[in-house]
């Protein structure tokens, strides 16, 4: 039945809101384009923006300095580049918990992945002695495995949001238990060891862990890309998803998959830097103002977020540098207070 | 609406886990009206809707689609033919009207598919049906009930479906945005030759509006036909438990229930 209606009010509304993502998308890049020269050019030893170009094209043209390309090559790049890539996976991480589970509370680092991770890493290095590249295999199991015991636990004919959300939240409590029990049969240092890990940084920015992440973030980007047209009728509700003719369980599934292969990786780089993958979603959100589900936003703020938390880490305090999970931590703690009580006055959190 | 779909349930058992809520119903839609569930609460109405929506599996007997069994068939099948829209939808937070109302064309797209010019025909087609068109643009947390309400109708408009199930559309509405929608879903029978099936709560709008209504009871088909024909004060009797009176309505000549209570004696018609 095509009887011909004029449909020209709906595709301007449409082109409206396609615009809009566009200009935000183009926006976020500039700025993430501008905090990346920000970390490449400042520290004890600045380095100008044309020295800057200079050193990243030296593989090319051949125009070396030894010196400012040791800096700005081997030191600065992989940070910058772990920076952006762990934060745009925690974002992708968070928005798709927080839009599946329909929930903005419902990030990993809120309904207990994160903390699985956490705890797998404190139990590698307390109890099995393990560091290094052995802790972040450990951490990603963590992470994994309490994924499963969320969903399993919270799967009764399918498994619905709320469960999920509230069974998260339950098991992150009993993680939180488990970490206080081996810290008290922990000696200090080891404790301080765990410490470090837990409040997550980019100190140890290295090629191999930017590889393996950039890899795994490929492959789930692509097992992502199919799965979010599916979540247009998903996120109306399991009934009219089903009516919809939508795949509602297989979608939840491999949706909760790719967010956890993305925490996990993340995690697993970079420690579990607080409150990024809570924040990116909400605020892509707010910024996108209705016209679009946010995904590609998303990934640019928590990438920006986190490039910009370690500038802040790195140059707040004189001769102090601080990890940049404690700097994410501050600022995603007055984001969480100011959306609940935004939240509380429009009655959105659910 | 070229075709006329068929949708008939026979023997259904429908329950949740052990319990069984609707038990050897049979029941055949007329295609091309207006039906009405009808039933005092947990009486299992919105359940056979979910059950006849294929949202819900029975747990004996079967639910047909032109012949075919309902469940076997594939789903995204099933929603290009059939459209429900469920007593709660959520609407994710700052969705804009026309976003929300493009997802009705979910079933017709496939993998490789993009937004063509007949969906944004359909969709408005479906805004223009409702009388929602001058908000496409608007998000739909700012909108008024009744005005939310014809805009998941939309929705399940846009999915261009002969056949249309909804599960109490005008709960929570004042009495004019209630009456708008019934007369929205009775345009779409009689211009468009759709196939409606509705659950009410109000008997007195049922009557008034159904072509076919169906009068359930404790997981019991009670009644079915024309309203004039079938509800009688035995059958008010039987379903909801009480005693009334049934006039004939002044505007629709349909039958209108007088409940009597406690606190008042039945007169001697004047």
């Amino acid at each position: 039945m095509t009887v011909l209606v004029d449909s020209a009010p709906v595709q301007a509304s449409r082109r409206r809101s396609a615009r809009h993502r566009r200009w935000l998308a183009a926006v976020l890049m500039g700025a993430l384009a501008a905090a990346f020269a920000a970390a490449m050019s400042l520290g004890d030893f600045p380095v100008p923006l044309s020295g800057i170009v200079r050193s990243l094209l030296s593989p090319l043209t051949g125009l070396t300095d030894r010196g400012v390309d040791f800096i700005v090559l081997q030191v600065r790049l992989p940070r910058a580049i772990l920076a952006i890539l762990s934060g745009a996976a925690f974002g992708l991480a968070g928005i798709t918990f927080q839009t599946l589970l329909r929930n903005p509370l419902a990030s990993p680092d809120i309904i207990g992945i994160s903390r699985g991770a956490s705890a797998a890493a404190v139990f590698c290095i307390i109890i099995l002695g393990w560091s290094g590249l052995a802790v972040s295999i450990g951490a990603f199991a963590g992470a994994i495995l309490t994924a499963s015991a969320i969903y399993l636990l919270a799967w009764r004919q399918g498994a619905t949001p709320y469960r999920v959300v509230l069974i998260g939240i339950g098991m992150d409590a009993v993680l939180i238990a488990i970490i206080s029990y081996i810290f008290t049969r922990a000696r200090i240092n080891e404790v301080q060891q765990a410490m470090a890990w837990l409040v997550g940084s980019l100190n140890a920015a290295r090629f191999n862990d930017i590889a393996v992440l950039a890899l795994a973030m490929l492959v789930l980007l692509l097992a992502l890309a199919p799965l979010l047209r599916n979540l247009d009728p998903l996120e109306l509700g399991d009934d009219t998803a089903r009516s919809l003719g939508a795949p509602v369980e297989p979608t939840r599934l491999g949706l909760m998959l790719v967010a956890v292969g993305f925490a996990a990786f993340a995690t697993a780089a970079v420690g579990p830097v607080g409150f990024v993958a809570f924040v990116a979603g909400p605020l892509a959100r707010n910024l996108l103002k209705g016209a679009g589900r946010g995904f590609l936003h998303a990934a640019l703020v928590g990438a920006l977020v986190m490039l910009v938390s370690d500038l802040v880490a790195q140059h707040l305090l004189p001769m102090t540098q601080l990890p940049v999970g404690v700097v994410t931590g501050a600022c995603g703690a007055l984001f969480l207070l100011w959306l609940l009580m935004a939240s509380g006055r429009s009655g959105r959190v659910n | 609406m070229t075709v006329s779909h068929q949708l008939l349930a026979a023997g259904l058992d429908l329950g949740y886990g052990d319990r069984q809520i609707v038990s050897a119903l049979d029941l055949a839609i007329p295609p091309g009206k207006l039906t009405v569930i009808v039933g005092a609460n947990a009486c299992g109405k919105s359940t056979v809707l979910r059950g006849l929506a294929r949202l819900l599996s029975p747990t004996r007997g079967a639910v047909y689609l032109d012949g075919k069994p309902i469940h076997q068939m594939p789903t995204r099948e099933v929603a290009t033919v059939l459209g429900v829209l469920p007593q709660s939808p959520i609407a994710p937070d700052a969705i804009t009207v026309s976003d929300l109302v493009g997802r009705g064309r979910y079933p017709h797209q496939g993998w490789f598919r993009r937004w063509t010019p007949e969906d944004d025909a359909a969709v408005a087609q479906a805004l223009r049906a409702t009388d929602t068109l001058e908000l496409a643009d608007r998000p739909v947390d700012e909108l008024s009930g009744g005005q939310r309400q014809r805009v998941w109708i939309a929705m399940a408009l846009a999915q261009e479906t002969d056949l249309l199930l909804l599960d109490e559309p005008t709960t929570f509405l004042d009495i004019n945005h209630q009456v708008e929608v019934l007369d929205l879903l009775t345009d779409l029978v009689r211009n468009n030759g759709r196939t409606i099936v509705v659950v009410l709560h109000d008997l007195n709008l049922a009557c008034r509006y159904a072509d076919h209504i169906v009068a359930m009871k404790a997981g019991k088909l009670v009644a079915e036909g024309r309203p004039s024909a079938v509800i009688t004060e035995e059958v008010v009797a039987d379903v909801f438990g009480m005693t009334s009176r049934i006039v004939v309505d002044p505007v629709s000549e349909t039958p209108m229930i007088v409940p009597i209570g406690r606190h008042h004696v039945e007169r001697a018609p004047a």
